[in-house]
């Protein structure tokens, strides 16, 4: 079984220029993927895991490292692997036969070949009977199949997906991840290798031989989990759920040192802590569940499932639990603290005094409100603080971060936004502001 | 037709006020202007059009040519179109010069080039050529904008994974082109070269009709048949010549566009299958057609195949990452050619400007106020009576489905057909020719708005309508808060439009020459036709660019502003 290695990346790095400040999406990436291997990269959105497939396959080129397939240096598009789309990418304009069609015809496929080779893939995926209709008529799951019939088109040896099922609903995605994996593990196709890329952990656990963890800022691999389950995997067996609770716990971390936590305030040295992009009504949606359980703890995959939450969108809210010091993280537990059963608790009105409290201690908070003392009548134009923010983070990233403080500040009644003017000022109900 | 609308909307992705691209566009502007004025010296003093017959039986010859020059001048918009849409697009080095420049041009008044287009051309060829190339190249100037920038804008919106399976599929150029481009832009596409035909008629009518002191720059056409009949108070003919019109505007509607439309429905990206499809009943006979299938499939199919293969053998696939710009000697030394005639350019057109009398400044002066002055009056009669009128279609499909198609033909004929008819009306009375400029500019302008509005007020929500009649607010209070509010994206949409249409009128509307005699009146148009006339081409400068500046100006100061307030507060979701 000595597989021979399909893709080896030595050493990538992204970056960003945007003018002043570079921003590192990955960082010192070393991979290798061997023929035989189902591999996922998984990680919170934002750490680089597309990107790092867009590498891969030879669509961006990286500003640093080595990437090799066959021992072969990448340059441009490599012909032998090929991707499966997050929104499938199928040209609306032609039917399920032509969209198939047209990656053969493109490869110089004659006419009558391509024809036949197409249906008989149309035909694998089960969409017989489909072949004039157009993707729109088509329901999520079927033009999935429709995407995925088009990639196994090309014969790639390599089969790249990109969250392929992440828009689908439940139902068609447990469906066509069984499918998949059968047309893998038996064989039927001539692909050596998959990587795929998710931020669902039992999605990875339930496909994968291996699960390459990454974490984000800057975006880097943090594990390199074996799964060595065979197949047809049972989510309900002891040992699939062990797997997925050890990804958790690596995922979700540990409650670090405060110093190590907060970061530091936007513009001093040191890495400026990102606010986690949540919802506040979702977060005490979490906290109060939290405050049902025995113990106030609980199993942070067992929470996931009770919510019914994705991984993804629940590690958010543990983060942002976390940061506030609501609740603290140890190996895939969530516990929450005596501040957090306070707030889980209280009236309304209280809530957003101790959130009030909480955010205040955050660097970045602090260096907002000390921007508004600073400002004439308190007040501070969006793009100011924008600009000042796109220093410490990506333009988008900088939006995104503004955006959650305001909204973060205007529910704790710390701050106000004034959209016909485009200005944040200071909350003058219960803070005072420091008047000179 | 909020589609129709969607397909509109005027694109304005510059949000600053004004960049140092926009400076050096409106310069090199000037100095083209510049460069056709010093042509226009050499013109012919006195030139005689074409004698045109009033003959019931010319019509169809001259609605041919007509429409042969709309088509010869939307060939070539097409084409400009494609390519410079695509260097825009691709290149961003020349995106950053080449969108300020289409921004500045699809708002200038277009007819304030006409006189320097048609003295210029006339003095370096033959008088026949020039004229009729002449007509061409502002015909070309009036529809190419608008399909420009919405291939430009289809190219930069193409999602970003239709692009990276373009390249992961390995398609080369022409490929892309034809799977991805192509259609993913033809709808757009489509719809604005409606417009661009709409607009076009406008153009055709006033660049065949245009007269000025001894130099009659006719063309045998509609639009000089129209001018004729009108001058001679040939009411007979003026019927059969507006009929003549309609019947091809309706025709080209009919057997062009619909069809077009109709196929083009299979490219729109919506995921959902739409509620209201355009229908056809000349695509449906086209698609049962035996020759057309014929034609199809022996033809059109074999040399398809064709292409690509050649295109296989003869184009790399896509390389996947974007094409960098590489700073080239031989682009630089071009742009440094091209600064320093630009440079030159100024000097000498700063020169001749520097002649200008202050008195012609005085009455360019004058003439940008009345232009205006009219400019608004026509706006606010049209807003007026649309904005009731559009209300009520929008929101009553029932009176919609009968006044609509009637209101849609009214529309598409070119106000300036009428113009001479209006003369004729108007003349007797007293500022005759100031109400007929802004009867024209209103005539040419309402439409724009009347489908704004209509689109507007029907795209309220039904939940808002519901919740205004469960608050008990009265009709004043549902029309300030619900209906205004709402209207108001669509209104300044259309006003912008209807705005840079009005512009353009006046410098048919404010001179005319009318059986016999030279009428007209203050206005910055009447300014640049009178200095066509009398040969005084410094002023013919001068008023030309200050016509430009100040309606782009105007554009930038005034609607800019109202644009993004509306697309910030008052966009429905």
């Amino acid at each position: 079984m000595a597989n021979q290695a399909l893709v080896k990346l030595r050493g990538v790095t992204q970056k960003y220029d945007t003018g002043r400040k570079e921003f590192i999406a990955v960082r010192d990436v070393n991979l290798t993927v061997k023929e035989g291997e189902f591999v996922c990269l998984l990680g919170p959105s934002g750490c680089g895991k597309s990107t790092l497939l867009r590498i891969i396959t030879g669509l961006q080129k990286p500003s640093e490292g080595k990437v090799l397939y066959r021992d072969q240096p990448v340059v441009g598009v490599n012909p032998r692997s090929t991707i499966v789309f997050q929104t499938f990418a199928l040209f609306p304009w032609l039917t399920v036969q032509q969209n198939v069609e047209v990656a053969l015809k493109a490869r110089g496929v004659g006419p009558g070949e391509r024809t036949q080779k197409a249906l008989g893939l149309i035909d694998m995926v089960g969409l017989d009977g489909f072949e004039t209709a157009y993707p729109r008529e088509l329901s999520g799951g079927m033009r999935q199949k429709v995407g995925f019939a088009r990639a196994m088109a090309v014969e790639p040896e390599l089969l790249c997906l990109d969250e392929p099922f992440s828009a689908l609903d439940v139902l068609s995605a447990e469906s066509l991840r069984g499918e998949l994996l059968e047309l893998w593990v038996n064989g039927s196709i001539p692909t050596k290798a998959i990587l795929m890329v998710t931020h669902n952990i039992e999605e990875a656990v339930f496909m994968s031989d291996r699960i390459v963890v990454m974490d984000k800022d800057p975006g880097r691999v943090i594990a390199d989990v074996i799964v060595n389950l065979p197949h047809p995997r049972q989510h309900k067996s002891p040992r699939f759920a062990h797997i997925v609770d050890q990804v958790y716990a690596t995922l979700a971390g540990q409650t670090q040192p405060e110093h190590v936590e907060m970061g530091t305030a936007p513009g001093e040295p040191g890495r400026t802590r990102a606010l986690p992009d949540i919802q506040i009504d979702d977060l005490t949606g979490v906290i109060e569940r939290l405050h049902e359980m025995p113990g106030r703890t609980a199993d942070i995959f067992r929470l996931a499932e009770e919510l019914r939450a994705d991984s993804d969108y629940l590690l958010r809210h543990t983060e942002a639990a976390e940061l506030l010091g609501f609740a603290t993280l140890a190996q895939g537990d969530i516990t929450l603290t005596p501040l957090g059963e306070t707030f889980a608790e209280a009236s309304i009105l209280a809530r957003k005094e101790i959130f009030a409290t909480r955010i205040r201690r955050l660097p970045l908070f602090q260096w907002l409100l000390r921007m508004l003392d600073a400002a004439d009548r308190h007040r501070l134009e969006y793009d100011v603080a924008l600009a000042a923010l796109e220093l410490e983070f990506p333009p988008e990233e900088a939006r995104r971060q503004l955006d959650t403080a305001i909204e973060w500040g205007r529910y704790a009644e710390i701050l106000g936004y004034d959209d016909s003017t485009e200005t944040i000022f200071r909350e003058t109900g219960a803070a005072v502001p420091a008047a000179t | 037709m909020s589609r129709l609308l969607r397909r509109f909307g005027i694109g304005w992705p510059l949000t600053r006020f004004a960049t140092w691209a926009d400076v050096i566009v409106l310069v090199a502007i000037g100095v083209v202007v510049y460069i056709g004025v010093e042509l226009a010296g050499g013109a012919p003093a006195a030139i005689s059009g074409p004698r045109i017959s009033l003959a019931p039986s010319a019509l169809p010859l001259y609605a041919a040519l007509s429409t042969g020059r709309m088509a010869a001048a939307y060939a070539l918009s097409l084409a400009f179109t494609l390519v410079y849409g695509y260097i825009a697009a691709r290149n961003p080095r020349a995106e950053r010069v080449m969108l300020p420049l289409l921004d500045v041009l699809q708002s200038v008044p277009i007819l304030s080039f006409l006189p320097v287009v048609l003295l210029g051309l006339s003095a370096i060829m033959p008088e026949g050529i020039a004229i009729g190339l002449a007509s061409i190249v502002l015909i070309f100037t009036s529809q190419v904008w608008n399909l420009t920038f919405a291939w430009y804008q289809s190219l930069t919106t193409i999602p970003n994974e239709l692009r990276e399976a373009n390249s992961i599929f390995r398609f080369n150029a022409w490929f892309r082109l034809k799977t991805l481009e192509l259609p993913f832009g033809a709808i757009s596409l489509i719809w604005n070269s409606m417009m661009s035909w709409a607009g076009g008629w406008f153009f055709v009518m006033a660049a065949e009709i245009f007269t000025v002191g001894d130099r009659d720059f006719r063309l045998a056409g509609l639009g000089s048949y129209l001018q004729t009949a009108a001058s001679k108070g040939d009411v007979y003919a003026i019927t059969l010549g507006i009929l003549t019109l309609v019947l091809v505007v309706v025709a080209l509607d009919q057997l062009v566009w619909r069809p077009l439309l109709a196929w083009a429905e299979r490219f729109k990206l919506e995921m959902v299958t739409g509620e209201m499809e355009p229908t056809s009943w000349f695509y449906d006979v086209l698609r049962s057609s035996l020759i057309v299938k014929w034609f199809s499939e022996r033809v059109l199919r074999p040399l398809g195949e064709r292409i690509d293969a050649w295109s296989l053998q003869h184009l790399a696939p896509d390389s996947g990452t974007s094409d960098k710009a590489n700073r080239s000697w031989i682009g630089f030394t071009a742009s440094a050619v091209l600064a320093v005639g630009l440079v030159y350019g100024v000097y000498r057109a700063t020169g001749m400007l520097a002649t200008v009398r202050p008195a012609d400044w005085a009455e360019i002066g004058l003439g940008l106020g009345a232009t205006l002055l009219r400019v608004s009056i026509a706006l606010a009669i049209a807003l007026a009576w649309t904005i009731p009128l559009g209300v009520a279609l929008g929101t009553n499909p029932k009176l919609a489905s009968w006044l609509q198609p009637v209101v849609q033909i009214t529309a598409s004929i070119p106000a300036t057909a009428f113009f001479p008819v209006l003369l004729l009306i108007v003349i007797g009375l007293p500022g005759g020719l100031n109400i007929a400029a802004v009867l024209l500019m209103l005539m040419g302008t309402q439409w724009y708005l009347l489908f704004n509005v209509i689109a507007g007020a029907s795209a309220v929500p039904q939940d808002l309508k519901y919740t205004a009649l469960l608050l008990g607010l009265n009709r004043w209070q549902r029309w300030r808060t619900l209906i205004l509010p709402a209207l108001f994206p669509y209104v300044i949409t259309g006003s912008i439009t209807a705005g840079g249409g009005a512009w353009n009128a006046s410098i048919v509307a404010e001179y005319a020459k009318f059986g016999g005699k030279t009428l007209y009146t203050t206005g910055i148009g009447s300014t640049i036709a009178r200095a066509t006339a009398e040969g005084a081409f410094p002023l013919l400068l001068a008023s030309t660019m200050s016509m430009i500046v100040t309606v782009v100006l105007i554009n930038r100061l005034f609607w800019r502003r109202l644009y993004r307030l509306a697309a910030d507060r008052y966009r429905m979701e």
